[in-house]
């Protein structure tokens, strides 16, 4: 039985020098010999793999080639950590391994697909396919490319977009505080209307207007007509990241403006729309980049065009989007470059719009906890407050 | 791991060299512990004996739950925790190198403050949830689930209904089941944090007999903030105090009679008279 | 003066009066706003409903002509005296994509949801949740692209392996070769595209698993892996459910990547290894509006066929979701 006490020194002894604290450490389950053991796996994986393709069998291409070493090296990992681990370790070290595969895959994949668009498309360009359109375009002429430029779609796609946005977006506002504020008679009819709304496939929201506008000539194919498509597909979309962002503002701050004597109307423009300001832009801004990719509603609404076209109610108009499938599937390959370029420059569009969205919905939210383990906390005494972004995803079914 | 040279218990063990069975002693020698960076918990040293029953006491936030952690590695689960100094299971210090954290908790268990009994599981299987997990299967399993209900001071309650959901208990029910559950995989050291403080005095009470009853074969440790409880159910006691500003310290440590009657610092005499709690 | 009381000492009791209803007259600008808001809401109910009303009158006149059998045809001869067309073989293809996309996708994205919720180092899992959603915001038609021209050469080697050595289970027969423009690397860059979604909410889903339980499970000796499986998995069960029947119906409903990677063809086939096949969406954005009159009624009635499917799809995911244990916090 042991007794320890700190008490104060006794008076009239020397001063104690102070015992310097030890350093932290953080235990750690997985050492040099473990990472060793994972790196020998993969090698003698690849060593078999390799044997075994190129001099037993008939297995042929890249592809394949990599899903058979991965299925031995993981097999072989399972093996030796059993050995040196006991089994339920060595699983869960092969699961580690699997799970940050798919993150990998997942990862890799989104940069290939950026990268390999933008190492296609910059070797290319040139500010003139900013300020060109089709007009001019010799296809078979020596300096085919510089003859041409996706001016026309640039400004077709902006004015689309910004069209359906400058509709979209207060009817998604509205419709949100309908949800959120208001509620009432109806409220669950339409939040299920506007999930159902949510998973409609692109192609019909342009077939829809083409049956009932242009097929009986109320409109002809224009820009116009293809915002009105957008705005369909925006419309569900806006709508429920704007609830969700209306949802976090916290009761409090409508109770106080009631209790101030402002009207409903009041407290919602003048308290919650601005207190989730940053939320609503980002909800706007995901809407919006989300509409600029989509390709299939454009087909029957704006037709697609070589020439400029400024106005957006009559009249095909040209996008970004249709210029690459136009000419993706063709021959010529100045028709194919075409394509990069304009898919290059959505690509940058969609980006910028993204980033925007995420920059601008940051801003407001730090130190506001959402009281949710979000980040995988188990426990949360004496931690430090982490600032949590405002739940915005883009995608067009899920928050 | 860093210890300086007075804190050494033995070498670094070798992985094979793994704890035998019944009550084990648990040896803490300068437990330091940290949550991202700041110091809770400074310079602990304490041994529990094997088949004692010792009570961490001391008012909220000196780090007696944080302390209790470290003993069954449940510390590094938080991201951004660390710590230092050794903890020896029956010698062998369990941050010692190729001493794996899923091992030690089988061999020190843990029952929770707030009831954690698996919701989607029956009563059965939650008591055989932890052999699950070291893959252990057990000859005859309801022999293991009523042994363990019975030392639980569950089994009259629920030996009818043992296919019923877990969730389904009330709150004193579903700690019992918690402790049948620890119990199962024979643990050598058993750890509770503060396990009665949600609970009704019947539960409480069931739950201390159940502390008696297992003492000879598993050490306990227990965090408590009530001090009859302490005194009832402990041999040994450690007071833990984090003054302002200051990381948690043991102030004092001595047998629960001593403590209670004769405490040496007058921190400790403040407590335990209730002048501060 | 004394009052009187009852045995127990207290006051006689009057009888218990009815609660007041509280009126509670909106003013004018009030009622106003409350009637726009509303409308906008049921301005949605409207437009979806006139979306399903069109596509089926102007669709009607395809059951006319072919009746029943519009389910059971294939093909696309429209024009003509005897014109003869179906949603049988596009339905199939819009099913056989969405199948391989989920057989594709799910284990992609249920891995990188447990990575991104129990694995990942807190302070990368911003941007790393950050990058999963970008990959959902790039157009479809980009996807389509790098399908086409990066994926379909380095996968038809696979395409080849599989017609060969899986050739004793019918589908992945290849009688008429090449093995491009087939339904199974359609059905691959879709499954890469569904990723992100189903990734996204069955992360949410799983970080909302207790931390009680999941100590729980620690403390008795469970490794990492167990304890997601014993825990967290059944927890995030309906959610993941939910997630992956989103990630249905987008599949489903994919258009363009499927369209520059089937092309313009007609042949149609039920081996998804060889060229050939269509699924709805892309027999629409590529056939439309062209056809005559029946052609555009019978890829309206196709359009509806898929609308009717999604939207189907999409109110059952959102019903498991919300029912779901692990769903109260989850938004669809």
């Amino acid at each position: 039985m042991s007794t320890t006490t700190l008490s104060p020194p006794p008076l009239g002894a020397a001063p104690v020098t102070p015992i310097r604290p030890p350093s932290p450490v953080r235990p750690r389950d997985f050492g040099m010999k473990d990472a060793a053991l994972l790196a020998l796996s993969a090698l003698s994986a690849l060593a078999l793999v390799w044997v075994v393709f190129y001099q037993l069998t008939l297995l042929s291409g890249a592809f394949g080639f990599l899903v058979c070493w991965y299925a031995v090296f993981l097999a072989m990992y399972w093996l030796a950590s059993a050995q040196m681990v006991d089994r339920m370790a060595a699983s869960d070290r092969v699961v580690t391994v699997a799970v940050v595969t798919g993150a990998a895959v997942v990862i890799g994949l989104l940069l290939f697909v950026v990268l390999w668009v933008s190492f296609k498309a910059v070797p290319h360009f040139s500010w003139h396919l900013l300020t060109k359109d089709q007009k001019f375009f010799q296809i078979l002429g020596p300096h085919a490319l510089s003859s041409v430029g996706v001016a026309h779609a640039v400004v077709g796609t902006l004015e689309q977009v910004g069209m359906a946005a400058l509709i979209g977006v207060p009817v998604a506002v509205a419709t949100a505080v309908f949800l959120n504020e208001v509620g009432g008679r109806g409220t669950r009819l339409v939040r299920t209307v506007v999930t159902a709304m949510s998973g409609t496939p692109s192609v019909i929201a342009g077939v829809f207007i083409y049956s009932i506008l242009i097929i009986n000539h109320v409109l002809g194919y224009s820009g116009f007509a293809a915002a009105l498509a957008l705005f369909v597909l925006l419309l569900p979309l806006v709508t429920r990241t704007t609830e969700e962002v209306l949802r976090v503002v916290p009761s409090g701050l409508r109770e106080a403006s009631l209790a101030l004597g402002a009207s409903e109307w009041r407290t919602v423009w003048s308290v919650v729309l601005p207190t989730a300001r940053s939320g609503v832009i980002t909800a706007v801004l995901l809407g919006v980049a989300r509409a600029a990719g989509e390709t299939a509603p454009l087909l029957f609404t704006a037709f697609g065009s070589q020439v400029m076209n400024y106005n957006v109610f009559s009249h095909p108009q040209g996008a970004l989007p249709l210029v690459v499938w136009s000419n993706v599937r063709q021959a010529e390959p100045v028709l194919v470059t075409l394509a990069f370029e304009a898919a290059f420059v959505l690509l940058v569009i969609v980006l910028v719009l993204f980033v925007a969205a995420r920059v601008l919905g940051r801003t407001r939210t730090r130190g506001r906890r959402r009281g949710r383990t979000g980040n995988g906390r188990l426990f949360h005494r004496n931690a430090q407050p982490v600032p949590i972004d405002l739940p915005i995803d883009i995608g067009g079914n899920y928050r | 791991m860093t210890m300086s040279a007075s804190t050494l218990i033995s070498p670094p063990t070798p992985p094979s060299a793994q704890p035998g069975t019944g009550a084990a002693s648990l040896d803490a020698r300068g437990v330091h512990a940290w949550f991202s960076g700041r110091l809770v918990l400074e310079g602990v040293d304490l041994t529990m004996e094997r088949s004692s029953v010792t009570a961490l006491i001391g008012p909220s936030g000196c780090g007696k739950s944080t302390f209790l952690r470290i003993l069954n590695r449940m510390h590094e689960v938080v991201p951004g925790a660390q710590l230092a100094g050794t903890v020896a299971l029956d010698g062998v210090d369990i941050y010692g190198p190729g001493q794996r954290a899923a091992d030690t908790r089988r061999h020190i268990g843990m029952v929770f403050q707030k009831p954690n009994p698996f919701p989607a599981m029956s009563i059965a299987d939650n008591v055989l949830s932890g052999l699950r997990f070291s893959r252990i299967s057990p000859a005859d399993r309801d022999a293991v689930v009523e042994e363990m209900l019975v030392k639980a001071g569950l089994w009259k309650e629920v030996k009818d209904r043992l296919g019923e959901l877990g969730g389904a208990l009330s709150g004193g029910q579903q700690q019992r089941l918690c402790i049948a559950r620890a119990l199962a995989v024979r643990p050598r050291v058993l750890l509770m944090d503060e396990p009665c403080s949600a609970l009704d005095p019947t539960s409480t009470r069931r739950i201390e007999e159940t502390i008696r009853d297992i003492a000879d074969e598993v050490t306990v440790v227990i965090v408590t903030h009530n001090m009859q409880q302490a005194q009832r159910v402990s041999r040994h006691c450690a007071f833990f105090l984090a003054e302002e500003n200051q990381p948690g310290r043991v102030v004092e440590s001595a047998s629960t009679t001593d403590i209670f009657t004769n405490p040496v610092d007058p921190r400790t005499e403040d407590y335990v008279h209730g002048r501060f709690g | 003066m004394a009052i009187a009381t009852d045995t127990a000492g207290l006051p006689p009791s009057s009888p218990t009066p009815s609660p007041i209803v509280v009126r509670n007259d909106r003013r004018t600008d009030d009622k106003v706003f409350r009637g726009t808001v509303r409308a906008a809401g049921l301005g949605s109910l409207v437009l979806l409903f006139f979306i399903g009303l069109f596509l089926v009158l102007r669709g009607l006149p395809a059951l006319h002509i072919m009746g029943w059998r519009f389910f059971t045809t294939s093909g696309y001869q429209t024009l003509g005296a005897h014109p003869s067309f179906g949603v049988e073989a596009s339905l199939y293809g819009s099913v056989v994509v969405a199948l391989v996309a989920l057989a594709v996708g799910v284990p992609i994205a249920i891995t990188t949801a447990l990575f991104l919720s129990e694995y990942a180092p807190p302070w990368s899992r911003r941007t790393l949740i950050a990058l999963v959603d970008l990959a959902a915001a790039v157009p479809s038609v980009i996807y389509g692209l790098w399908g086409f021209f990066e994926l379909q050469p380095n996968i038809v080697g696979f395409s080849s392996w599989m017609s060969h050595h899986l050739a004793f289970i019918p589908i992945f027969k290849v009688v008429s070769p090449p093995v491009t423009a087939s339904l199974f690397i359609a059905g691959l860059v879709v499954g890469i595209m569904i990723v992100p979604i189903i990734a996204s909410v069955s992360r949410e889903v799983f970080s909302l698993a207790p931390p009680g339980e999941r100590e729980g499970a620690l403390a008795l000796g469970a490794t990492r892996f167990q304890m997601i499986r014993s825990v967290v998995l059944p927890f995030g069960r309906g959610g993941m459910i939910g997630a992956i029947m989103l990630g249905l119906g987008r599949a489903l409903g994919e258009t363009i990547a499927v369209a520059i990677i089937l092309g313009e063809t007609f042949a149609i086939s039920p081996h998804i290894l060889q060229h050939g096949g269509t699924t709805i969406a892309s027999l629409i954005a590529i056939h439309f509006p062209s056809g005559g009159p029946h052609g555009i009624a019978d890829l309206l009635m196709c359009g509806f066929v898929l609308f009717l499917l999604t939207m189907v799809i999409n109110l059952a995911a959102s019903a498991i979701v919300n029912r779901s244990r692990s769903g109260a916090g989850v938004e669809l």
